[in-house]
């Protein structure tokens, strides 16, 4: 028994070295960040979502764009402390700050940058990942070739700023050298006791490609500024806040 | 060389400079009053309410009696020092010493600058019609001493100039007042019948410092030239400005770099001494054929960081071509700013330090990409969606109002919204499915309407009713129905997606 508990920690060191050997590293200064994504951490190697590093989204429709800016804001969320700005780099951006509020971060700590061209855009990602005062950069960038995905990687290395970069309808679902690779889908809402109304916003959240990681796809809920389960029909974390009316 | 003086005088200083703001005023006798004692006392008279009887220190319900329909003026914008100032500033073409001569005048040290014009004849009246022209009824004298100089401009016959010596013959005739005495000893004078100058000069000195003081003595000998009376003259302000020559043409990039870096290096030593940051700046290439080439940057924050400021005008320094090399670097602050000494202070720590870091980021970013690039939102108070947000104008600005939360905001907003064709059930219900982009999209869940209406102080237009909806994938719409049922049929238009 001893035996296998002392083979576990061997095991377990082994493979942070490796880790860190490959050049990943868990968030600055060994703080683990509580993103609350609850199951989705045991996907990602050290089971916390990794900081300092570039993930890719790819949205394959307009609505999914939607649903993936969404929950990249959720992400930014729990990554940005207090008044600390983050980096919103793209080009004809249709995101709107006042639905940014509800997905628990301060519209006024984006700071967006309005481009025109992709060459422009990948410019300021990359200026803005060496920046290591920003919280995170979000950029929107339709194609991203490995090249330019290693620079960015690159840059985060030396800086641990973390990297979103959301693609929306991309020509090809190309190899890059991001960390991640997560497709965000709608899905239909549940509405709780079959209330009429539209519900929460519920997305399939899937990743798709995961560097040390186990990928897999999960179905979440974003109810009252934290994450909720759905498994069948109904909802994990069931227990709702009584809120108290008058 | 001797010393030659000139003393300006503006006899409707305030009311010339208000005439000047509003033309309208011109030839109209108006005054300008401050409370005073409980009563409305003139402080300045135009020159046709000086013409009808009306004298400063006057009491506006007197002035009303002679004149009924005389204008009263109770704020004037500009202090008459600022004022003086910048005429002082304008009058700096004609000597490099010019003193502000409180409450209406200017002396001018114009020793050695007359012949330039030609003589002083000639000096004096360019100077007269160009006050003329501008508008300021200045009467000027010239003379050896500030003293005689002053006199004359305000008693004597002018524009006059007085040879060199001649101040004493030109001073006999004029009265006490033209000394610059104070007014208890001009009383004295004036009770003893002392009218002229002529009357009392000759008397013993001694005689003259017992009964009127020694400031009697001093003024007149300051006024004959035995006594050195000195201005304290204007000091204007130095453009921020360094210039660096070269002995030979510079034609490669080292040789710009190291030009701009010893020049930023001599304006930041500047900037630090007076405490101050740039915030826009040009840098200059005067090429040997004569064409001057610029770039130019500026700063969200003022800055005096000399690594900071290398970096962005590192990004354009291939935009000047050097051609056959440049002669001249001239490097210019345009817009300078405070740094306040807390700010600094705070840079060492943690937090402030990421402010400038981004500051810094948003710098380079603006200076490559352009400056309308960056955006920062704050809320406004509008309902309508289009109005809801307002761009900030500064990385700092806060919003004095909080966010809207309670109403359902789509995360991403169509920059105008899109016409759909809709299946509806009238007259007040969300529709069953809808056509977007030659897609059919069934509605399954709605929630709504929330009626917007156009403000109307803004601009005209029909409400919007927007109802969220969700199709069958999941997918969540925001649409609105312009206008009501009715007449018309109303027009359905999508115009955003949540999440």
């Amino acid at each position: 028994m001893i035996e296998r508990f002392a083979k576990k920690d061997i095991i377990d060191k082994l493979q942070k070295e490796v880790l860190s050997l490959q050049g990943y590293r868990t968030s600055r200064g060994n703080e683990r960040t509580n993103t609350g994504l609850g199951p989705i951490e045991n996907a990602f190697p050290g089971k916390s979502l990794p900081t300092g590093v570039v993930h890719e989204f790819i949205s394959p429709t307009t609505e999914d764009a939607a649903a993936t800016a969404a929950f990249i804001t959720c992400l930014l969320g729990s990554l940005t402390k207090e008044n600390n700005k983050c980096l919103w780099v793209g080009t004809k951006r249709t995101l709107f700050p006042p639905g940014l509020s509800a997905f628990g971060i301060h519209p006024e700590n984006v700071i967006f940058i309005d481009l025109f061209r992709q060459k422009d855009v990948l410019w300021t990602i990359e200026e803005a990942l060496k920046c290591n005062a920003l919280s995170a950069v979000v950029g929107e960038i339709k194609e991203l070739s490995f090249t330019e995905s290693r620079r960015l990687q690159l840059a985060v290395e030396q800086s641990g700023v973390t990297g979103f970069i959301h693609r929306t309808l991309p020509r090809f679902e190309n190899t890059v050298a991001c960390v991640t690779r997560w497709k965000i889908k709608t899905m239909p809402g549940i509405s709780i006791d079959g209330m009429p109304g539209l519900g929460f916003p519920s997305w399939k959240v899937g990743l798709e490609k995961v560097r040390n990681g186990k990928p897999g796809e999960w179905q979440v809920q974003w109810s009252n500024g934290r994450f909720r389960y759905i498994i069948g029909q109904k909802t994990l974390i069931s227990e709702t806040p009584v809120r108290k009316i008058g | 060389m001797a010393k030659r003086f000139a003393a300006i005088w503006f006899r409707h200083l305030m009311t010339d400079w208000k005439t000047r703001r509003q033309p309208e005023l011109y030839g109209i006798p108006f005054v300008i009053a401050t409370p005073e004692r409980g009563r409305m006392v003139v402080k300045a008279v135009s020159r046709a309410a000086e013409k009808a009887g009306i004298g400063t220190g006057m009491v506006v319900a007197d002035c009303r009696t002679i004149f009924p329909s005389l204008i009263v003026l109770d704020t004037i914008e500009i202090t008459e020092s600022d004022l003086l100032q910048l005429i002082a500033e304008w009058s700096l073409r004609y000597t490099p010493t010019v003193a502000v001569d409180l409450p209406d005048g200017l002396i001018l040290d114009i020793s050695g600058c007359a012949h330039l014009w030609g003589g002083e004849h000639q000096y004096l009246n360019d100077i007269i019609t160009k006050f003329h022209k501008l508008g300021y009824d200045a009467t000027a004298a010239i003379a050896d001493t500030i003293g005689a100089a002053w006199a004359i401009s305000r008693y004597g016959h002018t524009p006059s100039i007085i040879e060199p010596g001649g101040q004493v013959d030109a001073l006999y005739p004029l009265p006490p007042a033209s000394l610059r005495l104070e007014p208890h000893t001009l009383q004295r004078l004036n009770k003893l019948g002392l009218y002229r100058i002529s009357s009392f000069i000759k008397m013993p000195r001694s005689a003259l410092s017992r009964r009127f003081g020694q400031a009697l003595l001093s003024r007149l000998d300051q006024a004959f030239g035995q006594e050195a009376e000195f201005i304290n003259p204007i000091r204007p302000a130095q453009p921020y400005q360094e210039r660096l020559p070269s002995l030979e043409p510079v034609r490669t990039a080292p040789g710009i770099e190291i030009a701009l870096k010893t020049l930023l290096e001599t304006i930041c030593k500047r900037l630090a001494k007076e405490g101050k940051g740039l915030r826009t700046s040009t840098f200059k290439g005067y090429r040997i054929d004569g064409n001057i080439q610029q770039i130019e940057i500026g700063t969200n924050r003022p800055s005096r960081d000399i690594e900071h400021l290398y970096k962005l005008f590192e990004i354009k320094i291939p935009d000047l071509p050097p051609d056959l090399g440049f002669e001249l670097f001239l490097l210019e602050a345009t817009t300078v700013e405070d740094i306040s000494p807390e700010q600094e202070k705070l840079w060492n720590t943690s937090c402030n330090n990421n402010d400038t870091d981004i500051a810094k980021l948003l710098d380079r970013i603006s200076g490559k990409m352009g400056k309308d690039t960056i955006h920062r939102y704050l809320p406004n108070e509008h309902y309508w969606p289009e109005r809801s947000v307002k761009v900030a104008s500064s990385y700092d600005e806060k919003s004095p109002i909080p966010w809207q939360t309670n109403l359902p905001r789509p995360i991403s907003l169509l920059n105008r919204p899109e016409a759909i064709e809709v299946t509806v059930p009238i007259p007040d219900y969300p529709p069953m499915l809808f056509r977007y982009k030659g897609q059919l999209h069934n509605i399954t869940k709605a929630d709504g309407p929330e009626r917007i209406e156009p403000e109307w102080w803004i601009e005209a237009g029909q409400q919007r009713d927007y109802y969220c909806v969700e199709d069958e994938q999941g997918a969540r719409y925001w649409i609105f129905r312009l206008g009501l049922y009715g007449n018309t049929e109303p027009k359905w238009f999508i115009h955003g997606f949540f999440a």
